[in-house]
């Protein structure tokens, strides 16, 4: 099956025009746009049954109570986790890594210990370990990459030795690499380590299955995959997630607060403290629906064809004047590519391309270490979603070229 | 392509193609002062020699877009030779143009501005960048740069 051809209708900004021309949005690896059905269900939120959760005993207040914990089993079911008691809301998948690495992490390492992560991970799952090893003393190792942008398993299995949690992204928000998860996962599992994925890539574009994965804990976030900003998540397997000790603490998330302590909540609501972003997971849930009504598998297979022809008209059209990060085979790869045009810098590039309605990214996509690896300050990045198609492609073809001709020696 | 002509003109892509004053002087005796656009990774490092209160020498490398590079290279022209405090000026007159005012600048400050009458030059032609705001930061760069790096000398 494939996409409905009118998918841009859905989305109310795509309609507008931005320096005369139709916008042209290929920024979606950064944020997505979002369809009316989920700014609907937030305005529904406010306008009918605004009401905070979990504590009234009004109509209202139940209703939203019931809405937001319906996101959440939807949530759930949509990565095939076992219950909704294993999904916690967070702000962001940003704040989903801090929440293990303090939670878990403050727990669970001290020195000696060693916490493996990859050359090609957003600051989101590098920093939150860097602050903490500061404090603890353990080590942080980089499993590196293949020239082609790969990760390199060749030595997996020394690095292994003495790691305690193994930290990776499922898709690279620069290369576009799709990562071999459930592999890593089972050598780090064979090797007595714990893994977290960072799903920020994967889950908005991919059909995920957290038992597939063979993933301990995932962290995503909503506003890449048609939802709201503001709204993230940590899915976790229950007995790990019952083993981390509070994150944040005050309302919401104990039992009992006496003067001598307090009992923490249960699962999830432990790691949920203070009133809910109530709206942001209603919203949460409805891109859900949105996203499992068009189907995943029809999502991922849409990408593929539309990141194919991209590849292929850019390398037809300029050859050798274009460098394109990452893994040449669309099937090994989501729809986020990479490039380097003659010598245009990305933030030129990505100036003259905004005069044509393009929005592309330029700059490190909080990859530091691995803008490093690659050898350049920046890059310019296109990203494809749903509702991309090949007219966008040329759009962003036949603009490069203005580009050629102003920055012209 | 409107707009466009305004922030890419043809002076500033001069600068960007054949940038001035590259390089790196020994430190000591120069002094070195590196920054960074953390939002885009632009990067410019500079070492100077201060002889005399003046700035004899600056050298600059780094990487980034046409902005923050040609930025750098004409600013390396323009101080050359300069009075620290003539610097200071003239990158309160710079920031100016860019729309940027600073809060310290106090009322005497600004008549010894005019009285100094300092000339921007080809600065001038980075004007257009203010109707770019997130290019603003590009165009500021090297200007943050020296500043801290003269400040660390009083420090
Ligand atoms: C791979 C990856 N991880 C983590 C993040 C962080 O997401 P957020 O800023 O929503 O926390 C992003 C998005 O920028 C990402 O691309």
């Amino acid at each position: 099956m494939t996409l409905p051809s009118d998918l841009k209708d859905r989305f109310p900004l795509l309609s507008q025009m931005v320096h005369g021309h139709q916008i042209v949005y290929l920024d979606s690896a950064a944020s997505s746009q979002k369809p009316a059905s989920v700014i609907d269900a937030m305005n529904n939120y406010y306008r009918t049954i605004n009401a905070n959760v979990h504590r009234g005993a009004y109509e209202i207040a139940a209703q939203a109570t019931e809405e937001m914990e319906q996101a959440r089993t939807r949530i759930a079911t949509f990565i095939g986790s076992d219950s909704p008691n294993e999904v916690v809301f967070t702000k962001n998948a940003t704040e989903s890594f801090n929440l293990i690495a303090r939670s878990w992490g403050g727990n669970a390492l001290s020195q000696g210990d060693a916490v493996l992560i990859t050359d090609m991970e957003h600051h989101a799952n590098i920093v939150p370990w860097q602050i903490l090893s500061a404090e603890k003393g353990f080590e942080i190792r980089w499993l590196p990459l293949t020239p082609e942008g790969l990760l390199d398993l060749s030595h997996l299995d020394q690095l292994l030795d003495g790691v305690k949690m193994v930290s990776i992204t499922a898709m690279s928000n620069v290369l576009g690499t799709l990562n071999p998860v459930a592999e890593i996962a089972e050598r780090a599992h064979a090797a007595g380590a714990l893994v977290a994925v960072d799903g920020s890539q994967y889950v908005p574009h991919l059909p995920t299955d957290v038992q597939e994965l063979n993933a301990d804990l995932l962290c995503f976030t909503g506003h890449k995959m048609c939802g709201p900003t503001g709204i993230g998540v940590l899915w976790g397997r229950e007995e790990i997630l019952d083993s981390m000790p509070p994150f944040l603490g005050g309302g919401e998330m104990i039992l009992d607060v006496r003067r001598d302590g307090f009992t923490p909540n249960e699962l999830p609501h432990k790691f949920e403290a203070g009133t809910p972003p109530i709206a942001e997971i209603i919203g949460l849930g409805a891109a859900v629906d949105f996203l499992s009504s068009l189907g995943m598998d029809n999502i991922r297979q849409h990408e593929i064809t539309l990141t194919d022809y991209a590849l292929r008209s850019l390398k037809d059209r300029y050859g050798e004047e274009l460098v394109i990060h990452g893994p040449s085979d669309p099937a090994q790869r989501g729809g986020v590519v990479s490039l380097q045009y003659r010598d245009i810098h990305p933030h030129d590039l990505s100036q003259v391309l905004d005069q044509r309605g393009i929005c592309i990214r330029a700059g490190h996509h909080c990859a530091k270490p691995l803008m490093k690896e690659l050898g350049v300050g920046a890059t310019s990045r296109a990203s494809f979603y749903l509702y991309n198609n090949e007219a966008d492609v040329d759009a962003l073809v036949d603009s490069l070229e203005l580009a050629g001709e102003l920055f012209s020696v | 392509m409107s707009g466009l002509e305004e922030l890419y003109k043809e002076i500033i892509l001069d600068h960007y193609r054949n940038p001035r004053h590259r390089g790196e002087l020994d430190c000591p005796p120069a002094h070195k002062s590196e920054g960074f656009n953390p939002l885009c990774g632009d990067e410019v490092s500079l070492t100077f020699e201060i002889e005399d209160g003046s700035i004899k020498q600056l050298r600059i490398t780094g990487q980034g877009c046409s902005i923050s590079q040609a930025s750098a290279s004409m600013m390396a022209a323009a101080v050359q030779d300069k009075s620290i405090e003539d610097v200071r000026m003239l990158s309160r007159e710079f920031k100016a143009m860019m729309s940027i005012h600073e809060e310290t600048m106090a009322a005497a400050d600004q008549e010894t501005v005019s009285a100094a009458s300092l000339t921007l030059g080809d600065l001038e032609a980075l004007k257009g960048v203010v109707k770019f705001p997130v290019r603003i930061k590009c165009a500021t760069l090297s200007w943050n740069t020296l500043l801290t790096g003269l400040d660390d000398l009083d420090g």
